[in-house]
């Protein structure tokens, strides 16, 4: 390890302990980058966390993330980062679930799961079972769309702006003076599948 | 007409109720733009419903779309108050994921100015804070103190606040000595002399005191399930610093103590923020005393960019510099979630990777969101007046809360 980055208590024996703990509901126990990913059953996440949080000591939530894979099914991924206080150790709980399978929220366990699980309904539309305060967060009142979505364009569809005219903020339908031009630096030698422009001549030989 | 002992008794004979009222999204007091939805009995707040979001600028989202350098001057504009301790989580997830080693020098450098964006940002907290319960001439004199911070950022970096100094693999450029030993000198005498006056006249001062003691008491145990970190944790009696407990950069070489609060009041959080201040002065002069001579940024050529007068005379220098910003580096596959102490408290980022120039996601974890979140519960059965107080001791920035 020459990294810099926090260090803490070794992963020696964690995975282990963990699937001892959890038993059936681990889908995988995966170590990247010196981290350890649990991924578990969707439907028993309540009963893992609160394994995780009696039997192994991970104190804290810390974080939840999503995370969308438009080509993979189910489509979107929900990371909860769970520290613990005792041990000094992180570890990553991660379950997947599609737009209409909801995810049994944590908040019994974790209060403060509660605007964190908001948050990932806001970006990405996923929805959380039990949470009884589900509502939009981040993003403006009466905002459509889960912008953190990969098919949600960057530039949004709509913009706002203060009409001298109505006297009010209004919506409108978004326009670019010049396209939203996204590089993707891969090599025309090395295997990009699209023709350059100015290059179409060359291909039609 | 009969008297129930739930409502007040009135001239005229009218019921009295619970009435809402709406605090911010325009308040001084709320320290950004905080809307609170606060129901309230009299003066009594029964419920307290913060709505966030109102600078929501989808910088996550911009992250994805940016190469890994591009993304980094986004974290300065999350916690404008302490834009380096954004950049530290930042650089650290990538170095992680690279597996980059950085050179000596610049981990002290990093924890040299990761320290003065401290002071930095707690200045601000403490002033605001104290002049949100009455005192004016406090912020003033701590303001004197942040300006000589932002100085010396601008000094290192050229930007007074937006430093976008921390880079994967090191720091930018290296500090002229003359600041280093200007810095020293500041924390030998400027700083201390300025910080304990203006301490000193709220730290014993009554009103002072009335205001915060016992206000928003937050238990272990509470502090634990909501996810609490920083001085909000260490306020509760807990001691916990990820400086200390999982070191990163040079903090292991650093000799420093954790203050903790003995109730969970505002008072203690505030007095846990006067007391980080004088130990960050204390890692501050141990990185004087031992930073070593040396590079401030790795020599891997596909991170770092070499220097100016290299690519005066090296083709593969300038090479490498073309495609380190245009392109930029690619990161190795995978997921990494890496946090820091900044001065607010833990600041993560759970960066994913999948092997291209762009991070896949980046996810931001504020210190804020926990933290304010909670403010239903410390802020119940409290006065609609202590709200401010509970407000400045939480040390909330909505750059970085809302994103």
């Amino acid at each position: 390890m020459s990294h810099s980055a926090p260090r803490y208590a070794s992963n020696d024996g964690v995975a282990d302990a963990i699937a001892k703990a959890l038993g059936k509901d681990v889908v995988s126990i995966d170590e990247v980058h010196g981290e350890i990913a649990v991924t578990v059953v969707t439907s028993r996440l309540v009963e893992a966390m609160i394994a995780l949080r009696d039997e192994c000591a991970y104190q804290q939530l810390m974080e939840i993330a999503g995370v969308d894979w438009p080509d993979q099914d189910p489509r979107f991924e929900v990371v909860y980062c769970l520290l613990s206080l005792t041990k000094n150790h992180r570890i990553r709980v991660h379950v997947r679930t599609n737009e209409d399978v909801p995810v049994p929220s944590v908040t019994g366990i974790w209060p403060v799961a509660g605007w964190l699980e908001r948050e990932v309904f806001d970006m990405y539309g996923v929805l959380f079972e039990g949470n009884s305060d589900l509502r939009r967060i981040l993003t403006d009142y009466g905002f459509q769309g889960h912008p953190q979505r990969k098919d949600f364009p960057l530039t949004g569809f709509v913009e706002l702006r203060y009409s001298e005219e109505h006297k009010r903020v209004m919506y409108e339908p978004v326009t670019l003076a010049q396209d939203f031009r996204s590089f993707d630096f891969m090599s025309p030698w090395e295997g990009a599948d699209y023709v350059l422009p100015g290059d179409e001549k060359g291909e039609a030989k | 007409m009969s008297l129930s002992p739930d409502l007040a008794p009135t001239t005229t004979g009218e019921d009295i109720q619970n009435y809402t009222i709406n605090f911010g999204p325009q308040h001084p007091a709320a320290h950004g733009v905080l809307r609170l939805v606060m129901e309230l009995d009299g003066e009594i707040v029964e419920r307290l419903d913060p709505h966030v979001g109102l600078l929501h600028r989808g910088t996550e989202k911009l992250i994805e779309y940016k190469t890994y350098l591009q993304a980094l001057p986004y974290f300065d504009r999350l916690d404008y108050c302490s834009p380096l301790a954004m950049e530290h989580s930042y650089v650290l997830a990538i170095e992680k994921m690279l597996n980059c080693e950085v050179p000596l020098r610049a981990q002290y450098l990093r924890v040299l100015f990761a320290e003065l964006t401290r002071i930095c940002n707690h200045m601000l907290n403490l002033g605001s804070h104290v002049m949100d319960v009455g005192a004016m001439t406090p912020n003033l004199w701590l303001f004197e103190i942040r300006e000589d911070c932002l100085n010396f950022f601008e000094r290192a970096s050229g930007a007074r606040m937006h430093a976008a100094w921390f880079r994967p693999g090191g720091v930018h450029q290296d500090v002229p000595l003359k600041l280093l030993t200007d810095i020293g000198d500041w924390l030998d005498k400027r700083m201390p002399t300025l910080f304990e006056d203006a301490i000193s006249l709220v730290a014993d001062n009554r009103i002072f005191k009335q205001r915060n003691v016992d206000i928003a008491v937050v238990s272990k145990d509470d502090a634990i399930k909501w996810g609490f970190s920083g001085p909000m944790i260490r306020g509760a009696g807990i001691p916990w610093d990820i400086r200390k407990s999982q070191p990163y950069d040079v903090y292991d070489r650093m000799e420093f103590d954790i203050p903790v609060g003995t109730k969970g009041d505002c008072y203690d959080r505030f007095m846990v923020r006067v007391e980080e201040v004088r130990q960050s002065v204390r890692i501050m002069k141990q990185c004087l005393r031992d930073m070593p001579e040396g590079p401030v940024l790795t020599e891997d050529r596909k991170v770092a960019p070499p220097k100016r007068g290299e690519m005066k005379q090296s083709m593969e220098a300038l090479i490498h510099h073309f495609k380190l910003y245009t392109e930029g580096f690619k990161v190795p596959e995978g997921s990494v979630y890496v946090a820091t102490e900044s001065p607010k408290g833990e600041f993560g980022v759970y960066l994913v990777s999948d092997g291209t120039n762009k991070p896949y996601r980046c996810k931001i974890r504020p210190t804020a969101f926990s933290h304010l979140q909670a403010m239903d519960f410390m802020s119940r059965g409290h006065m609609l007046a202590d709200t401010t107080a509970i407000l400045g001791a939480l040390d909330i920035v909505f750059g970085e809360c809302d994103r």
